[in-house]
């Protein structure tokens, strides 16, 4: 294979940082319950940092399980005295309320995203923010249409929600939670996870300007514990986990028998199947997408490529070329593509697969890119000569890393997309509009993207299937997650 | 008829594969009446009869799946046409196991088969009632579709032995699922019957698998097998099922714990074991 140094290594391009300033972080926050924020002093605190440069960006409440507690009873009587009692069209109005808030201070949001997930500031800007808006939009529009959504002439809500999100991506995470919950006419309790706490905090000011009833939406930041305890707490009736399958499996466990309800979007090992009749630079910015976007802190990322034999080589060289030209670094860089990995915990998983992948025999192709001397990074990889028994191939790494493998006809891309306990999302790339859709039959994935990946919309339906989860977030089945149908 | 004629009695077997094996355990156990009267040996399913009939179910269901939701709708509409012709010995059965009135197990059967027919409506219409586009700002056009589960473990109703059997195998099958069902291990008959009518009602073998046995023995089976998509554990005993889900956790299953048979909950069931799956096609020249 030729050098794998760019065609364009020389290249340079000045630095376009966004400014920070606009983000407003508070030294410490306390818990939003009631409507309120409670005094950091109250509580035990953790530390919210900048993967990008180890700096505190801020000190946290950690929620105990009086907390919790208070947090679900304010949820409740929100309910009951409230939201239950208010009309469609009025929690519509919130809704579109909340929607426009977020429109109106998306630079701030996108900014202390990327600070505190380090994540690029171009996909904050372009996607997080204004996606989260987009949902708000969306289900404020369900709100006073619920009878209409083939759930029966009268849907009732469920009562309280409790909603734990990752840290991948905790705005639109904490919107696709929210806004489906609230439109269905239930009360939140939203635990964010435990080191992307600022963007679901800063959301709660916005939950503030937009005056909605005390209580309907409580957030309490924290750890595993506070996310037990809210899964345990009798009171809440409905549990939507988005994170691990380990995680979602022990939620499965702990809550069995208690009645509640359950929805959860977990990992993945997406299949990104690529024929030979594909236009293949598409195909290149499509692989590049799918599992470099976000730094491949993505559910369904195309972790697996899976490559036709006839034009294997050919994808490789050019996958690779492009690889070197992605610039990894300063997220809060507008040129930046690839930002940090989101937490020192998360790179020592990342790390660990990789040289697993190189134990088990698979050849390890890494981008020279400099990594910065400060913060959490990870270069981002190509394995090939990889077998479907390695585990890279088999299990969810959550970073930058991509498995290539090859197949000869349809029959063994189907079966070699399928050889996993996930179910997530696939690829498929083909100019046959025939072929591709033959292909999206036969996957079990929740979410098939043909011909391109990673897209996502208010609109469309969002889940997995397997031990990818069950319950989907987005579209009209998105509500029956939080519908009592 | 001369009255001494000495009756040909039946043995009742499982349904798997579409063929009736006894169980290769080689038990049997003793089915009574309502009264306590001897009825049969029945096979007594192990572990492995299940675990064989998983394999069974995993195979038939692509089959099943891959024929078109038309003839799907047909074939369960055969069937209740079957059952139909043979109202009469399926309601002896329902009334000799339940212990009902003649009149009362009639309607029950009656019920059972007009809900049959309600699910062979059913096959074509999922996609169009569950499914469709959705207006995506870009350059797609983007469609959810419904596509069954996979493989469907249910535990039935222990005291409605035909009528409690139907939404719960017909619910999944009709879904486009295989399903493996555990019979009442008290009033397993009505069950059986319906497996033997399913056998002659043009079904993939391995669709309907009808298990008969000890529901202790087999339900946590059921629930930690890793190849079983879904689990209806609506009708298992009340001190089992947070175990059963507990279990059911290690492979992510979807449970379903709902009972009753009216329309919503048939329709809360029939969603339970069915996924979205949405796909993006681009749009361009």
């Amino acid at each position: 294979m030729e050098s794998l140094h760019s065609q364009l290594g020389g290249l340079q391009y000045d630095a376009a940082p966004e400014s920070a300033a606009i983000a407003n972080i508070q030294k410490e926050y306390g818990l939003f319950i009631n409507g309120r924020f409670t005094s950091p002093a109250d509580h035990k605190t953790f530390s919210t940092i900048n993967p990008a440069t180890e700096e505190t960006l801020s000190m946290i409440a950690l929620a105990d399980t009086k907390d919790v507690d208070a947090a679900v009873q304010s949820a409740k009587r929100a309910y009951e005295k409230v939201w239950s009692k208010t009309t469609g069209a009025q929690r519509a109005k919130y809704l579109y309320r909340i929607a426009r808030l977020i429109q109106e201070r998306s630079r701030e949001f996108a900014v202390t995203e990327t600070l505190d997930n380090g994540k690029p500031i171009r996909e904050t800007r372009d996607i997080d923010v204004p996606l989260a808006a987009a949902h708000f939009f969306y289900y404020a529009g369900w709100a006073d249409k619920l009878s209409h959504a083939g759930f029966g002439q009268d849907p009732q809500p469920l009562g309280v929600a409790g909603q734990i999100i990752p840290w991948n991506f905790p705005l639109l995470m904490a919107a696709w939670k929210l806004a489906p919950a609230l439109a269905a006419g239930n009360t939140c309790v939203l635990k964010p996870a435990e080191t992307t706490p600022l963007t679901a905090l800063l959301l709660a000011e916005v939950l503030q300007q937009a005056e909605l009833p005390e209580g309907v939406v409580n957030i309490i930041t924290g750890d595993g514990t506070t996310g037990v305890a809210l899964v345990e707490h009798p009171d809440v009736n409905k549990i939507a986990f988005t994170g691990s399958t380990g995680v979602g499996r022990m939620i499965q466990q702990r809550i069995a028998g208690s009645g509640k309800h359950l929805t959860l979007e977990l990992g993945g090992k997406g299949a990104n199947i690529v024929f030979e009749d594909a236009p293949i630079d598409e195909v290149v910015e499509g692989i590049i997408d799918g599992i470099f976007f976000n730094q491949g802190h993505v559910c369904c990322a195309g972790s697996r490529l899976l490559v036709q034999e006839s034009i294997a080589e050919d994808v490789l060289r050019r996958l690779m070329r492009r690889v070197e030209q992605l610039r990894v670094g300063d997220p809060m860089d507008k040129n930046t593509d690839v930002g940090a990995i989101n937490s020192a915990e998360q790179l020592a998983r990342i790390t660990e697969l990789t040289a697993a992948g190189e134990g088990e025999g698979a050849t390890r192709l890494t981008s020279t890119c400099v990594l910065p001397s400060k913060g959490y990074w990870f270069a981002p990889t190509v394995f090939t000569n990889v077998s479907q028994s390695h585990r890279i191939a088999r299990e969810e790494i959550f970073g930058p890393v991509l498995s290539m493998l090859t197949f000869r006809t349809p029959e063994e891309a189907v079966q070699k997309a399928n050889n996993t306990n996930y179910g997530l999302a696939c690829g498929v790339w083909s100019e046959k509009g025939s072929r591709t859709l033959w292909v999206a039959e036969r996957l079990r994935a929740g979410v098939i993207w043909a011909n391109t990946y990673n897209k996502f919309d208010p609109t469309s339906p969002f889940g997995g299937v397997r031990e990818s989860g069950f319950g989907r977030e987005g579209g009209r089945q998105g509500l029956e997650a939080y519908l009592n149908v | 008829m001369s009255e001494n004629r000495l009756e040909v009695r039946k043995t009742y077997k499982l349904l798997m594969n579409g063929a009736f094996p006894r169980s290769e355990s080689g038990r049997t156990y003793e089915v009574v009446d309502a009264e306590g009267t001897f009825i049969a040996n029945v096979a007594q399913a192990s572990r492995k009869d299940l675990r064989d009939a998983v394999v069974a179910a995993r195979a038939a269901q692509a089959k099943w799946w891959s024929q078109s939701a038309y003839n799907r709708g047909q074939v369960i509409y055969r069937l209740a046409e079957m059952a139909e012709s043979r109202h009469d010995e399926i309601a002896e059965a329902v009334e000799v196991c339940e212990g009902v009135k003649s009149k009362e197990a009639r309607k029950s059967v009656s019920r059972g088969i007009d809900r049959m027919v309600w699910y062979a409506g059913w096959t074509d219409k999922i996609t169009q009632v569950f499914g469709g586009a959705n207006p995506v700002a870009g350059p797609f056009f983007n469609f959810s579709l419904p596509v069954p589960s996979g493989v469907v473990a249910a535990i039935a109703h222990p005291a409605l032995s035909f009528e409690g059997i139907i939404d719960m195998v017909f619910g999944p099958v009709a879904a486009g699922n295989a399903v493996v069902l555990l019979a009442s291990t008290e009033r397993p008959i009505p069950a059986v019957l319906l497996g033997e009518m399913s056998a002659v009602s043009d079904f993939p073998g391995g669709v309907l698998n009808i298990l008969t046995g000890q529901v202790e023995e087999l339900a946590p089976v059921m629930a930690s097998h890793e190849d079983i998509d879904g689990f209806d554990v609506g009708h298992a005993p009340e001190a089992e099922r947070a175990a059963l889900i507990s279990a059911s956790a290690g492979s992510i299953k979807r449970v379903f714990e709902g009972h009753g048979n009216d329309e919503a909950t048939a329709m809360r069931r029939m969603r339970t074991f069915i996924e979205t799956s949405t796909v993006w096609h681009t749009k361009g020249q």
